[in-house]
């Protein structure tokens, strides 16, 4: 086995390990997480609602990914 | 860290290791009961021992090098992802509309594979039982220790987390001792259900404080309540997921007639 593919293979376990076989979750989750760090970049330090709110953002996009994926199939 | 996340953190990585090692179990079982308990054993503990590097390894790597608040965002992102794409397959499945995880399934397949395979030996060992379970057990093997380090770096307690995987080891052995054959009794796609609420819990929880990382000072957002959060989410996950069983099959049933009038 050649080094180039030894590192192929690497990279596809540990791809395959942090998107799994569902891309759109992990796009879902990083989407989320980047409007939760605008917000966290824009709202005052020490606001009591932002975290429970960037959780409520998670949970949305992980919603909106489902009945999207849904109606596609 | 409260009794209540202490609790949450061992429920958390029992089960989620349990899932894990009933996977490796069925490869195990299938190439030992099928060609060579002594090769299927022999790959086991090979990926065992690699394994245990890649934890010693790993663990350090990610306390020294990573600060609090950064780390808790990687890691709850992470198992985020993993959380989520098991809650979404358990959901598709409880809604009916993805077939049920079958064990038995996998056994057959991986019992074909084996009879169809041919009878090499290298190092007195049956080498195709060998590279399929030693394969079997350090993939299945890698999520664990990825749930163990995550969780318990993150909960300040890597012991715990380690008790629950071991605790998970010894029950799941103890079966595939006694059954001595496919899991397929235990309730798989229930528990995916509740490690995917489990694992979505904790990564929402980690990845929101970890966001702090972008404030002057690297301070943690702080959860109203802090660690008592964990059961408000924890409940959000259960209700979310409940209603999106209710409600999902409805939706692709007029996702289908859309596209038949079309």
């Amino acid at each position: 086995m050649s080094l180039s593919s030894a590192l192929r293979g690497f990279g596809r376990f540990w791809l395959d390990f942090v998107v799994g076989d569902d891309w759109k979750i992990a796009a879902a989750v990083v989407l989320s997480l980047l409007v939760g760090v605008a917000l966290t970049l824009s709202a005052a330090t020490g606001a009591d609602w932002l975290a429970p709110a960037i959780g409520a953002i998670v949970i949305l996009v992980f919603v909106v990914e489902m009945v999207i994926d849904v109606r596609g199939s | 860290m409260g009794s209540g996340a202490t609790w949450g953190l061992l429920a958390a990585t029992f089960t989620a290791s349990f899932v894990e090692f009933v996977e490796a179990l069925t490869i195990v079982v299938a190439m030992g009961a099928t060609r060579s308990w002594r090769s299927a054993l022999a790959g086991s503990a090979v990926a065992l021992a690699a394994l245990a590097i890649l934890t010693a390894v790993a663990g350090y790597a990610l306390v020294s090098w990573l600060p609090r608040s950064a780390l808790e965002l990687v890691v709850g992102a992470l198992l985020l992802i993993l959380g989520l794409q098991w809650l979404r397959k358990a959901i598709l499945r409880s809604a009916g509309l993805k077939a049920l995880h079958d064990e038995n399934e996998i056994y057959r397949a991986e019992v074909a594979a084996a009879r169809a395979a041919g009878e090499e030996q290298r190092l007195g060992l049956d080498w195709f039982s060998f590279v399929v379970s030693c394969k079997g057990v350090f993939l299945e093997g890698a999520e664990v220790v990825f749930i163990v380090i995550t969780f318990g770096v993150n909960a300040h307690d890597v012991p715990l987390a380690a008790a629950g995987a071991t605790a998970a080891f010894a029950v799941v052995v103890a079966i595939g001792a006694i059954a001595h054959r496919p899991l397929a009794r235990v309730p798989e796609n229930t528990l995916k259900y509740t490690v995917g609420i489990l694992l979505a819990t904790f990564g929402t929880f980690w990845s929101v404080e970890g966001l702090g990382v972008f404030r002057p000072g690297s301070a943690d957002l702080e959860w109203p309540g802090g660690d008592w959060s964990l059961l408000a989410l924890l409940v959000v996950w259960i209700v979310v997921s409940r209603v999106l069983v209710r409600v999902l099959p409805s939706i692709a049933d007029r996702g289908v007639a859309a596209v038949a009038a079309s």
